[in-house]
């Protein structure tokens, strides 16, 4: 781990600026994520900017019937918000399948938006890794790639995004709010806020420089069955192999969102038009472009099977 | 199959170092970081099984090496220094946490409970008379960890806090085996003594109810 | 004290402390966080700088250069160690890679360089700052493309002959009427026990100490003398407490040695703990198998061939997995074959791992009995016990010393509920569950060594043991302590144990379940000592003379134990070394193993939901610590069935899921009630104590047993380890 300077960011307004300011500085909320990545050098920030005492930490019903999720919320707090587990219940679902007890008590709705790839090679600076340094290459294709992306995937990179929560919040059309280094505040569509990994997979987001999430916004609930599934060889304390948020309403129409298939929580408008017609039609639309390894083959199929029993349940 | 083009694997010669490599990472553009210069230090204070410390330490201790090499806490054990085990939990205001993931410093005035607070050899915590009783742990290594969590598991479940194998989401959930083993998950235990262990979380959680 | 004929009654068959289910006597220290392991000794040695390890990027080829000055000019740096200071080093017995390459390299994180500063952190971060230039080369790293090119390796060691033969395999399995010929994989496994290899080095003048975790206390020290170059008796090598070693922890490791340099250069006290993402390729792993198996039975599934061939690689003059030995021995039949075959493969150095050979044997043999069985269309349990022999097969005149194979799995099968299992596969589901059980017999060799122990009375009348045993989680403190409160006729509370101290006698260690029965053996022989020189100096005549209750008594005499030892403390030293009674009879522990387990119809994914063993491995010494050591194991035993595996990088030639989020290991969630059952049993060929190891027979074929029941589940025979949901998916019932 580098050394870095340190400072506890007094307003969200001065925590960006004072981003902006100051060359390789970095937020660290929970930390779980950056300081993993410090440890092996991964991440260097020479600067660290303690977001935790900004009064991120609430979730706060919001004029239009939805909720206000504050950026510092702990994934343990937000899981267990009886308004999120009762109108929002793939979200609370998503989280409780997420890391442990001890890291969802640590870790923070915006750091698990952001945390980054679990790829092996992306882990392990010996190895070539277009994402940690940029034209190095990418050890994961033609390698050992049974966990990555098999759609959106690149020439450069082929890894996943891990978050679970990320998923739900997809699902739920989420939007994230954020604070810039002037000051001007912007509401990101979860759908916009994710990049695919093309020529830049070390640009993950749509985030500018300094910018910081304060919160993440859920519209009005809207109901329905609300699953989340997660495929993994462990049975807790692992990352998904493939994931399938969905909403399912009464009359059979309904939203699907994949985690574990792509560089981020992977959602195609037209194949939620599918649902009535069930999980193959769906997944036709939803991995349409799947390339796939050898290795990772078998994440087409998985999502299919997983597809068809979340949507057998969601029925009843 | 994609092939990678950057990536020549007939390249002989490569140079390989951490300061090749990682100076990219996704930090901003240009932020590479000064020729490690000196540690930047700081003071500040941990209140440890309700002793309050002054500590002036370097910046990048973690709070487990804090415990274990400044205040000689060794009870919290370093597994991983990833969160990848659970060896190095301990409960902060109450709360559970890896305390490898994260920083001393982020915890100025903050009340840390260690497996040394809970009991000593001569006053058992319930939880460790437990663990002994039960023969829940084997080398020991992770057993402050599971001792620590399995205190928290218990006050999580009468909070209302569900988890991934709570039925019903609305409902207070129950305290039984799976819901143990599910909210252990993050202990691991390599000398396997799982089944112990939750017949002595169990045995304790029946005899406080 | 030799032991050559098999034990009489002895003091220990009292059973007044021997075989009662005693909580551990460390238990308090373990669970209070009060038990000191290896890097944790603040209270050892003053001015303790840290060491941090730096691996090699690369698996094969050479460092052309390798530039430290960054390195030592970083804030608090004290020293760095390279192949270019390190003096000379000379390569343990024990290991089969150096422990300090460069500037050849033999495998992928082979450490090259240890960093000493004042603090971890500033160690850690100078680390990153040594840049090495590398020559790579090529190197073999894909068992299978390697198969063939596979040699015979050297006979010997724990292997026994790579090549066995009984009667004519080839002709009778020709006319058997059953046939099975299948191949099996098991994949390379780390150990993963907590708490990683570490160690603190401190050296007065030329002597040098280490505080270590090390499983073989005399092994380690040996090694370090020799690769130091320094005499033995100026290493002194303290391990009281270890955090997990499943074979990882028999040798000495690189923690070890860039201690004791790093002390040397650095001219103070110096601790490293190799670092977890470092471990799974810079020290040892269980090595993958490819395994041939063919088995041809009469029409009433009595075995007539049975033929075991296994694969595995290590480095240039390494060794094989010695997967085929459980198959010389567990079944009947009167032709029969093993091979043993070793590739040369550049990836890190294999070696040990809980039960070696057996436990990936047994994953292929146990499924290929369930297959054969499935062929002759006879229960798989029948099928086993109409197999079943009372004498090496490979030599009859041999008898095994105990068999009770057919009552385990007799036992277990009540206990278990077989009888409700479906014979057709694919037939019972319990919601979106696909529900299976399934069988597999364990076996596990007793093997004797000898073993040392010095008792001492003082004047308290406190008994206290000394020998350089260890106890790495299994429970040598209280089997031990329980000996001696046994033979010198005190409560536990008058017993102190201490152990892993080279300065105490030489024990047999702790590996190849070979440490209880032996430790305890040599324990029970120091008391041995200990009472004759108690009567002695009471004035008894020792023969006569019985120990009970802090009481010694002879005739209508007694006097209180602590008396003799008022003016002196007495001390009784000596070992167990055993004759040939292990020729004589073939000594080995059986266990039946039954698993459920559960197949998500749509996703594949596998649960276990219940497990039973049944063992009968000699008199068992502590039926807690006992039942602990075989719950454990067949935990290990789910993993290595359903997801350990280190994935190789065939280009690159490592282990790419080098940390634990990578290498997934079973947590809570995995694991059921576990049930065990220990079978009446005393083995009095085995050593006085009448007992054998379980610590390793609890994992031989659990891993089968899994597998059959997900065979019996889903009606998918997946033979290529580990079992994963994408080896089924394929093939799953809609
Ligand atoms: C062993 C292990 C297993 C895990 N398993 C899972 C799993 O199964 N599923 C899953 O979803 N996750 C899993 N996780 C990941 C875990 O959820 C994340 O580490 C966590 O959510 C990150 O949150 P944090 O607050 O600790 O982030 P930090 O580490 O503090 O930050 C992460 C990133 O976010 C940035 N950041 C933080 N706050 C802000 C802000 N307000 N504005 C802008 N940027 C910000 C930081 O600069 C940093 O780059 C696992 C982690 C570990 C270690
Ligand atoms: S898949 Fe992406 S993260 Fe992984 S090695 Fe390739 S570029 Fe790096």
């Amino acid at each position: 781990m580098k050394s870095f300077t340190y400072e506890r960011a007094q307003s969200p307004a001065d925590a960006a600026a004072a981003a902006a300011r100051t060359e390789g500085a970095k937020f660290i909320a929970g930390g779980t994520n950056l300081l993993d990545l410090m440890k092996l050098e991964i991440e260097t920030p020479t600067h660290l900017i303690d977001v935790n005492a900004l009064a991120l930490d609430k979730i706060e019903a919001t004029p239009d019937g939805g909720l206000r999720i504050g950026a510092l919320v702990r994934n343990t707090d937000l899981a267990a918000d009886a308004r999120v587990r009762r109108d929002y219940a793939v979200l609370s679902r998503a989280l409780l399948a997420g890391a442990s007890g001890q890291l969802r008590n640590k870790a923070t709705t915006a750091g698990n938006l952001l945390q980054r790839t679990r790829c092996p090679y992306f882990y392990d600076t010996n190895q070539p890794c277009n994402k940690r340094l940029p034209g190095s290459g990418c050890a994961a294709i033609g390698g050992f790639s049974r966990q990555h992306a098999i759609v959106g995937t690149s020439k450069a990179c082929i890894a996943t995004h891990p978050s679970d929560m990320a998923v739900a919040m997809r699902v739920l059309d989420a939007t994230v709010d954020t604070v810039q280094p002037d000051g001007k505040t912007r509401s990101i569509a979860l759908d916009d806020f994710y990049r695919l990994p093309g020529e830049t997979p070390h640009i993950e987001t749509t985030l500018t420089k300094g910018e910081l999430i304060t919160a993440v916004t859920l519209p009005k609930p809207v109901g329905g069955t609300q699953i989340y599934r997660k495929v993994r060889d462990r049975a807790s304390y692992a990352f998904a192999l493939v994931s399938v948020a969905a909403i399912v309403q009464r009359d059979g129409s309904g939203r699907v969102a994949m985690g574990g298939v792509a560089h981020r929580p992977w959602h195609v408008a037209a194949a939620d038009s599918e649902i009535p017609r069930g999980a193959r039609a769906v997944t036709a639309r939803l991995l349409a472009d799947a390339a796939t390894t050898h290795e990772n083959a078998f994440k087409v199929k998985l999502a299919e099977r997983t597809l068809a029993a979340v949507l057998a349940k969601a029925k009843g | 199959m994609q092939s990678s083009k950057d990536f020549d694997l007939s390249r002989r010669t490569v140079l390989v170092g951490a300061t090749a490599s990682a100076a990219i990472a996704a930090a901003p553009a240009g932020a590479h970081a000064k020729q490690a210069g000196e540690p930047a230090l700081s003071k500040f204070s941990l209140k440890v099984n309700g002793t309050a410390h002054q500590l002036e330490l370097d910046l990048r201790t973690s709070l487990l090496d804090a415990l274990r090499e400044h205040l000689h806490l060794t009870g919290t054990k370093k597994g991983c220094d990833h969160g990848q085990c659970g060896a190095c939990t301990v409960l902060v205001n109450g709360r559970r946490i890896n305390s490898c993931l994260t920083l001393a410093v982020m915890h100025d005035g903050d009340e840390i409970k260690t497996i040394e607070g809970l009991g000593t050899p001569d006053r058992l915590h319930p939880m460790q008379a437990a663990f002994v009783k039960h023969d829940g742990y084997q080398c020991g290594y992770c057993t402050p960890g599971q001792i620590c969590s399995a205190v928290a598991v218990l006050d999580e479940i009468k909070a209302g806090i569900p988890s991934h194998v709570t039925a019903d989401l609305n409902a207070q959930p129950q305290l039984n085996a799976t819901e143990l083993r599910e909210r252990m998950s993050g202990n691991i235990c390599r000398c396997g003594a799982y089944s112990n262990i939750v017949d002595a979380i169990t045995d304790v959680a029946g005899s406080q109810a | 004290m030799k032991f050559d004929t098999p034990a009489t009654t002895n003091p220990i068959d009292q059973l007044k402390v021997i075989g009662k289910p005693t909580d551990r006597i460390d238990g308090p220290l373990k669970t209070t966080g009060t038990a000191p392991y290896a890097y944790e000794r603040h209270d050892v040695v003053a001015n303790q700088a840290y060491g941090y390890v730096v691996g090699a990027a690369i698996a094969k080829g050479k460092v052309n250069a390798i530039h430290v000055l960054d390195a030592k000019a970083a804030p608090g740096v004290i020293a760095v160690i390279t192949h270019e200071n390190a003096g000379k080093i000379t390569k343990g017995n024990f290991n089969t890679a150096k422990l300090l390459g460069g500037p050849e390299i033999q495998h992928y994180h082979q450490a090259i360089a240890l960093v000493v500063a004042d603090s971890f952190e500033q160690a850690r971060a100078a680390a990153q700052l040594i840049r090495v230039d590398y020559e790579r080369s090529d190197g073999k790293y894909d068992l299978a493309a390697a198969k063939d090119g596979a040699e015979k390796p050297k006979a010997g060691g724990f292997g026994g002959d790579p090549d066995t033969s009984v009667g004519d395999f080839a002709t009778a399995f020709a006319a058997a009427p059953v046939q099975l010929d299948a191949t099996y994989t098991t994949p390379d496994q780390t150990h993963a026990m907590m708490e990683p290899h570490a160690t603190i080095a401190a050296w007065d003048g030329d002597k040098l100490t280490v505080w270590t975790s090390n499983q073989m206390i005399a092994w380690g020290k040996g090694d370090l003398a020799r690769t130091l170059g320094i005499p033995k008796e100026n290493v002194r090598l303290i391990s009281p407490y270890i955090g997990g070693g499943f074979g990882g922890k028999l040798f000495l490791r690189a923690d070890v040695l860039l201690a004791a340099l790093g002390a040397r250069v650095a001219k103070r006290p110096v601790k490293v703990a190799l670092q977890r993402p470092l471990i799974i390729n810079n020290t040892t792993h269980r090595p993958a198998t490819i395994q041939r198996i063919r088995i041809g039975t009469d029409k009433d599934g009595k075995i007539t061939a049975i033929g075991h061939e296994s694969w595995s690689g290590d480095l240039p003059d390494g060794g094989p997995e010695t997967a085929v030995n459980q198959t010389r021995l567990l079944y009947a039949g009167a032709n029969r074959m093993t091979a043993t075959r070793l590739a040369v493969l550049d990836l890190p150095e294999g070696n040990a791992m809980r039960a070696p050979g057996e436990a990936p044997g047994l994953m292929a043999l146990e499924i290929a009995i369930d297959e054969a069985a499935e062929k002759a269309g006879i229960d798989p349990i029948e099928f086993r016990i109409r197999n079943d022999t009372q004498v090496d097969p490979e030599k009859p005149s041999r008898p095994f010393s105990q068999r009770q194979l057919n009552e385990c799995l007799r036992l277990g099968a009540e206990k278990f509920g077989w009888s409700k299992r479906s014979a057709t596969p694919g037939k019972v589901r319990d919601g979106d569950w696909l529900i299976g059980i399934g069988v597999a017999a364990g076996l596990r060799n007793n093997l004797v060594t000898k073993s040392a122990a010095r008792v001492r009375l003082d004047q308290r009348g406190i008994v206290t043991v000394e020998t350089d045993m260890t106890d790495i989680g299994t429970g040598t403190y209280t089997i031990i302590a329980q000996t001696a409160a046994e033979m010198m006729g005190v409560g536990l509370d008058k017993v102190v144990v201490t152990l892993g101290d080279s300065s105490f006698p030489v024990s047999a260690g702790s590996g190849g379940q070979w440490g209880a029965n032996n430790s305890t053996a040599g324990v029970y022989a120091a008391c041995v000592k200990l009472r004759e020189a108690v009567a002695q100096k009471l004035g008894f005549n020792s023969a006569d003379a019985t120990f009970a209750d802090g009481q010694v008594q002879a005739g209508n005499r007694s006097a209180a134990l602590a008396d003799a030892a008022r003016e002196k403390e007495l001390v009784g030293e000596d070992g167990i070394e055993y004759g040939d009674l292990d020729k004589k009879y073939q000594q080995s522990t059986f266990a039946g193993h039954f698993v459920e387990v559960g197949v998500d119809a749509a996703t594949a994914e596998i649960r276990v939901r219940r497990m039973l063993a049944v063992c009968a491995a000699g008199r068992i010494l502590n039926p807690k610590s006992a039942r602990s050591q075989v719950i454990g194991a067949m935990t290990m035993g789910v993993g290595a069935a359903l997801m350990e595996e280190l994935a190789i990088d065939k280009r690159l030639g490592f282990f790419v899921n080098h940390d634990l989020a990578g290498y997934e290991v079973p947590v809570h969630a995995d694991i059921p009630h576990q049930e065990v059952i220990f079978l009446d049993e005393t083995d009095p060929v085995s050593s006085p104590m009448k007992a054998k190891g379980v610590g390793e027979l609890g994992i031989c074929g659990v891993g089968a047993a899994v597998a059959n029941a997900i065979y019996n589940a889903t009606g998918v025979r997946v033979r290529d380890y580990p079992i994963t949901l994408d080896k089924l998916l394929a093939k799953m019932p809609v």
